[in-house]
């Protein structure tokens, strides 16, 4: 205490020199670029040449009126919600396994986390195997036990393609949404749990009217990741289907890809992409008020 | 048996059937990389509609032929090298960067580094398939096309904001004495972080580097917008778009790359995973 103060003791000083950085990385590479795709959607850019001009609303005008963007914006929310869905049940469900002890549940617990390690593509190019329209073990097997008489092509078929799809997306959401939802569980005050069983609350009354109303704010936390995840995914359907049949499964962000990077149109590519923007802000809105609230309670 | 122990019984069988039908979703795609991976021509190739040839076992013994043929005669190899390259400079500036900042919002900032971490979070959220349009300008304009450079440049805008967010949450469980002592001690503000910080610091950082290698790992969509020759793809690009010849899918290899890429991130994944989860619900799990 004897020291003089200097300027290595001003905090913010070094608050301010420790954080220019990692402000100065976001703000330049990631706002920026955000500006940018924007500016770009209502832009006749080509990725052939430097300038470009004003397009004002011609992008959008093009692409609501383009079937194929239609169907792709209709494709991202039905993939979005139907995966989110089969997440949501499955992961209750696999949290409530995966709380009991049994023998094995290390190996349990390590196979069940493998889709959450893997590389997206890499997964999707071993489904685009298993879904194969020669070879496909899934055909194979419900042969073998009578389930199907004709024949399934999975990627081939429109409907059934966006069927894979879906599946493909929740086995890869399931860990991640698992683990949140057995990390939620673990925090419910054990009180609570034993005072609903001395009331005489079964299995399926503490499940749904004890438990799952306090997992609520975690189970949000997991699906919205999930929605982000799968709205904003390429990987998936790129390596699955390519958007094919006939241009019949793309999703927006396959479809940006093909138009933008592609097709060489920039500010077409831009003005689709930023249809994702609707699930974002309603996701950064949902975790800002979650948060908020987690805020209030720890007070 | 009474009636309790046959309900119990029944509960126990409930319980392991649910556990294996989990494991059998989940693990079901490694299970086919593997028996894809060593499995013979003649024994991977027989169409699915022939009820005679199970699909799930080796009717014909294991063989090496695939392992060998991706990495002696693919570019396997190479992508492993260029992932490697890409990892380890994303990994330093992702530490030179996201430590400090971190330390700064839990330890310096006061009562605003909450929001400021929260807002860089939220950067986070701002997805690659948003930003791969300008991103193409810019690398364009920058000379960075088709090479691992534009890698180098563009991951850490994914990494810094997670890995920012996650050293702040790990500084908030460290308790504060320890550098309080040393201040008392006649340290500078500056020379605790520089002496004493660092030290605690250490599984902070250990978990920053894991994130980063395995998204550097994971990423597919910049990769496929910036590279565009074989030689300079990453695995994850590399392995689904060019390990296919012409129209000739060869499994086998296919499968063996997926395999051994996933073997090393699903270890690492289960032994950081608690710590990645913390990161992601915030506030709404407590403990």
């Amino acid at each position: 205490m004897m020291r003089r103060r200097t300027l290595a003791d001003r905090e913010d000083v070094l608050a301010g020199a420790m954080l220019a950085p990692a402000l100065g990385y976001v703000i330049l590479l990631v706002g920026v670029p955000f500006v940018l795709a924007i500016v770009l959607s209502f832009s006749n850019a080509t990725a052939g040449s430097l300038r470009f001009g004003w397009a004002g609303l011609r992008n959008y005008a093009a692409i609501l009126a383009d079937p194929i963007f239609l169907r792709a914006l209709r494709n991202s929310a039905v993939v979005t919600v139907g995966s989110q869905v089969l997440v949501v049940i499955l992961a209750t469900a696999a949290a409530q396994v995966f709380r009991a002890t049994f023998h094995g549940k290390r190996l349990a617990r390590f196979v069940l986390l493998l889709p959450w390690a893997v590389p997206v593509s890499l997964a999707a190019i071993a489904w685009t195997w298993i879904f194969d329209s020669t070879f496909s073990v899934i055909n194979w097997t419900l042969k073998a036990a009578g389930l199907l008489h004709g024949w399934l092509y999975w990627l081939g078929e429109p409907a059934l393609a966006l069927v894979a799809i879906i599946i493909v997306q929740a086995w890869r959401i399931l860990p991640f949404a698992t683990v949140i939802v057995l990390a939620g569980l673990s925090s419910i005050p054990q009180e609570i749990v034993e005072a609903a069983i001395v009331d005489g609350a079964g299995f399926w009354r503490r499940l749904f009217q004890v438990e799952l109303p306090l997992l609520l704010p975690v189970v949000a936390v997991a699906v919205l990741f999930g929605v982000v995840y799968t709205a904003t995914d390429l990987g998936v359907v790129y390596i699955l289907t390519g958007g094919g049949p006939a241009n019949t499964t793309h999703v927006l962000p396959t479809l940006a890809f093909q138009r933008g990077i592609l097709g060489a149109d920039l500010g077409q590519g831009a003005a689709i992409a930023v249809f994702l923007l609707p699930f974002l802000v309603v996701v950064a809105v949902t975790m800002l008020r979650l948060a908020r609230r987690a805020e209030v309670g720890a007070r | 048996m009474t009636r309790r122990d046959v309900r119990r019984a029944l509960k126990r069988t409930g319980l392991y059937a649910a556990a294996l039908g989990f494991m059998l979703f989940a693990g079901f795609p490694f299970y086919w990389m593997l028996i894809t991976a060593f499995k013979q021509n003649r024994d991977l190739y027989v169409g699915a509609s022939d009820l005679s040839h199970v699909p799930w076992i080796f009717n014909d013994p294991p063989t090496l032929e695939h392992v060998r043929l991706l990495f002696g005669q693919t570019d396997f190899p190479r992508w492993v090298l260029n992932t490697l390259v890409v990892v380890v400079a994303v990994v330093a500036i992702t530490v030179a960067v996201a430590v400090p900042a971190g330390y700064s919002l839990a330890r310096l900032a006061g009562r605003w580094g909450e929001r400021m971490g929260m807002g860089i979070f939220f950067t986070y959220l701002i997805p690659p398939t948003l930003l791969f349009v300008p991103f193409s300008r810019l690398i364009s304009l920058l000379g960075l096309q088709n090479s691992l450079g534009s890698l180098i440049l563009i991951y850490p805008t994914m990494t810094i904001p997670f890995c920012t967010w996650l050293v702040m949450g790990f500084l908030r469980s460290v308790p504060w004495e320890i550098e309080e002592q040393a201040m008392i001690d006649g340290y500078s503000r500056l020379a605790v972080i520089l002496k004493v910080a660092p030290r605690l610091i250490v599984p902070g950082i250990l978990t920053v580097v894991v994130f980063t290698f395995t998204l550097v790992m994971q990423e597919f969509v910049y990769a496929l917008t910036f590279i565009s020759s074989v030689e300079k793809m990453t695995v994850s690009l590399g392995v689904p778009i060019a390990l296919v010849r012409g129209d000739v899918y060869h499994w086998g290899a296919l499968m063996a790359a997926a395999l051994f890429t996933s073997i090393p991130l699903a270890v690492v994944y289960n032994l950081f995973i608690d710590r990645f989860i913390q990161g992601f619900t915030m506030g709404a799990v407590k403990g």
